[in-house]
């Protein structure tokens, strides 16, 4: 997408790099091990696997067809295996992020203000991703407005402040405690009388479990709708690239409250992790856009699947 | 919580139950099925491996009890298991018995560190300690500032060097602070960090060797996935931390991380934290997490338990009379010595199934069960034989003797009539009489 033009794909090789070890190391050392081939190594690649938080459908999946292609296969040095699974894990990763289309959801120019509205768990990253996109945007060209409609967390305000000013834009911001969707309508009707280009909502951390916040998002999408019909243009969820499987749940519930146009994987700049940005994606056919790779403004990159997986394969 | 846990165990248990013994092959599948479930629980693989291994060969190597159904077999293996990986019994906060108790928080971003440094101060200052919060995240934007909010709102100092970007000195200047004003509890709140940062990890090591701390406490988001024990690996290899702390356990994470951290790190897990107000904390109590994981209740504990205490004969008879519709208050009132015989009655529901998820809400009180004994114990034995005859001055009679109201004694003699009108209904069935008894004592 338009924003993230040059990004910077060393960053990416970097940040996976810790992920790319364990998987690689991983795998030749359990195949160099071996003498010969056998279900063992199966075993310890469905580790590797795994551990990676791949899923267990995905792991298996890929264990599968790789051994049935290894069945067939003649040559059966170190390298052979190697390359048997790694076309076998692109297959079936490719895949599952197949639906991926990281292009925005509408058209920026005639759809103005651009209504991105953030959400997610506590603690996901979602203000920092707001930081984020915002510098993006407006590097990239475009007035850009935050509203803090996360009213609740302490000093939420002050945050979300430091991080506009990082970025060098405008927000709008009420005490705490403040209704949040009473400040998505005057953030809304700021930008339309500004003719703002973007307007990104930062939102309360909620856990999908909390019926009554799960209703305040519907509402903020009500508010949203009767301010600027077409709004918002994008709901993205923000997940830690950390959890485990819960995330699934995560994107299954928020998806009943407001349909998701994107999800964004925040701290993939840890250790071997990853995998579950395919899982999500397969199972809940929504695209990846943005992947966190560290704390500072500029460590947002674009999510494009062959680019992350060959920066896996590396 | 972990109900997802909870049902998938019960589906993974079905295919034993049901069959008459425990084999290689009813084994095996279950084991297949429990795999899946541990895994997506989020437990690590090694972790998931080795705790399977276990069970399997434990249900193997033993008998399978006639009273019990291999299901129930299994339950007791898996529950007893879980509650020794979770940390046994539960374990508690360590103060400094001569000096200021120094508490120093760490864990990766976004695990809730900042929310729970509150939550604790507050516990520990209901607990009568004097307690200072210091702000030393230097790092993420306004992080001194919501710990300030967060102070304030309990009413809790905060220690802070806003101009200061120098989280060691920080950390020191607080304890000599604290001590300086006759504080004996100091709260480090750190910033969040990666395991695989080398410079943030040395800060925190210097931070520890500065301060000295009384207890490391790792804070852990439930909602962590396979890298969560490489992660409390880390650092644990880097500051020995002395207790765990699982947060947003109000949610519907299944836990898994904190089975697998308890395994690789042998460090007790301390506190469940459970919602972003300052009061949702809790001891952690791994036998809780245990059987609120299999949810399933602890059948087999409670035959067992029953099977201990109770005469079988007697157990029989009074089954025979239920069913015969001859069970009169006497027979009650013997029914209620057996069960306080058994233990606390929460304990007891606990183990029945299906009631485990709910055990909170159940909220029995035990109180009842000594009223409705009083009231029995105040009828003449042919009141007892024969309930029919309890006429108004008679309950009030007994309401005046056992120190109840007449509402009380009514509610008793409405209850029994409503058991043994349900006893009816039952057919008999040796395996589940327990239960069946149990299911239709109502305490209310
Ligand atoms: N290492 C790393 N940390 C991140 C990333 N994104 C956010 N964080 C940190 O995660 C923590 C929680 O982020 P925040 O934006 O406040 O989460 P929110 O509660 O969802 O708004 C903060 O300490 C952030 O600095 C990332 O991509 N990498
Ligand atoms: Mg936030």
């Amino acid at each position: 997408m338009a924003i993230l033009k040059n990004i910077n794909f060393n960053k990416l090789k970097q940040g996976l790099s810790k992920t790319k070890d364990k998987l690689f190391t991983g795998i030749t050392e359990a195949i160099s091990t071996k003498a010969v081939f056998d279900e063992d190594i199966l075993d310890e690649l469905e580790e590797i696997l795994i551990t990676s938080d791949i899923g267990m459908d995905t792991a298996m999946k890929i264990i599968h067809n790789t051994r049935a292609e290894l069945y067939y296969l003649n040559d059966r040095s170190k390298e052979a295996i190697i390359s048997t699974l790694k076309n076998e894990m692109k297959t079936v990763l490719l895949n599952a992020i197949q639906n991926t289309d990281n292009s925005d959801s509408t058209d920026i120019s005639t759809n103005k203000p651009y209504v991105i509205l953030v959400v997610g768990v506590n603690g996901a990253g979602k203000t920092t991703t707001i930081g984020k996109l915002a510098y993006n945007y407006k590097k990239a060209g475009y007035s850009v407005l935050i509203g803090s409609a996360d009213t609740f967390r302490a000093a939420a305000n002050e945050q979300l402040d430091i991080w506009a000013k990082r970025a060098d834009v405008e927000i709008v911001q009420k005490e705490t405690g403040a209704d949040p969707s009473s400040v998505v309508y005057e953030t809304l009707n700021i930008a339309k009388s500004e003719n703002t280009d973007i307007v990104l909502i930062d939102t309360a951390g909620r856990l999908h479990t909390k019926s009554n916040l799960m209703k305040e998002l519907e509402k903020i999408k009500t508010v949203m709708g009767k301010v600027v019909p077409h709004a918002p243009n994008e709901v993205y969820l923000v997940v830690d690239g950390n959890s485990g499987q819960n995330v699934l749940v995560q994107a299954r519930e928020f998806s009943k409250v407001t349909e998701l146009t994107g999800l964004i994987v925040t701290k993939l700049d840890g250790t071997a992790k990853g995998g579950v940005v395919f899982q999500i994606s397969a199972q809940q056919k929504i695209p990846i856009k943005y992947i966190g790779v560290g704390e500072k403004i500029e460590d947002l990159q674009d999510f494009d699947a062959s680019k992350f997986i060959e920066a896996l394969f590396d | 919580m972990l109900e997802d846990l909870t049902l998938k165990f019960d589906k993974a248990l079905k295919k034993v139950t049901g069959q008459g013994r425990l084999t290689e092959q009813n084994i095996s599948d279950t084991m297949r099925e429990l795999r899946r479930v541990l895994l997506d629980a989020d437990v690590n693989y090694k972790v998931a491996k080795s705790f399977i291994d276990d069970v399997k060969e434990r249900a193997l190597g033993k008998e399978v009890l006639a009273s019990v159904s291999p299901g129930q077999h299994i339950t007791k293996i898996l529950y007893d298991r879980l509650t020794e990986l979770m940390g046994g019994s539960m374990s508690e906060l360590t103060i400094n018995p001569t000096g200021p108790t120094v508490i120093l928080m760490v864990g990766l971003q976004g695990s809730g560190k900042t929310t729970f440094s509150a939550k604790l101060a507050k516990y520990l200052k209901d607990r009568n300690r004097k307690v200072l919060l210091t702000a030393a995240d230097v790092y993420r934007p306004a992080a001194k500032d919501q710990l300030k909010t967060l102070g304030k709102q309990i009413s809790i100092p905060v220690f802070s060097i806003d101009e200061s970007k120098d989280a060691v000195t920080i950390s020191e200047e607080s304890v000599k602070y604290a001590k300086e004003n006759n504080l004996d509890t100091i709260i480090i709140d750190t910033a969040g960090r990666l395991h695989v940062d080398e410079d943030l990890m040395n800060e925190v090591k210097q931070i520890k060797e500065t301060v000295n701390p009384t207890e490391i406490l790792f804070v852990v988001d439930s909602m962590s996935g396979q890298d969560a024990v490489n992660s409390a690996k880390a650092f644990h290899d880097a500051v020995y931390f002395d207790g765990v702390v699982l947060t947003k356990l109000d949610g519907d994470s299944r836990g898994g991380a904190a089975l697998s951290i308890k395994a690789v790190v042998d460090v007790p897990i301390k506190f469940s934290s459970l919602g972003e107000k300052l009061d949702s904390i809790e001891i952690f109590h791994p036998d809780r997490l245990a059987s609120r994981i299999l949810g399933k209740g602890d059948v087999v504990s409670l035959v067992e338990k029953a099977q201990a205490q109770i005469d079988e004969k007697e157990a029989e008879d009074l089954e025979k009379k239920l069913l015969s519709n001859k069970f009169d208050l006497e027979d009650f009132l013997k029914q209620i010595k057996m069960i306080k015989k058994m233990g606390s009655i929460q304990s007891l529901l606990g183990m029945i199934p299906g009631l485990g998820a709910n055990i909170k809400n159940a909220d029995v009180d035990e109180k009842q069960l000594v009223k409705v004994e009083s009231i029995i114990q105040s009828m003449t034995k042919q009141e007892r034989k024969t309930p029919k005859i309890l006429n108004g001055s008679r309950r009030k009679r007994i309401a005046r003797g056992s120190g109840n109201t007449i509402q009380d004694v009514n509610r008793l003699i409405k209850q029994f009539n409503e058991m043994n009108k349900m006893m009816k209904m039952f057919k008999s069935n040796k395996n589940r009489k327990m239960l069946k008894n149990f299911g239709n004592l109502k305490f209310n």
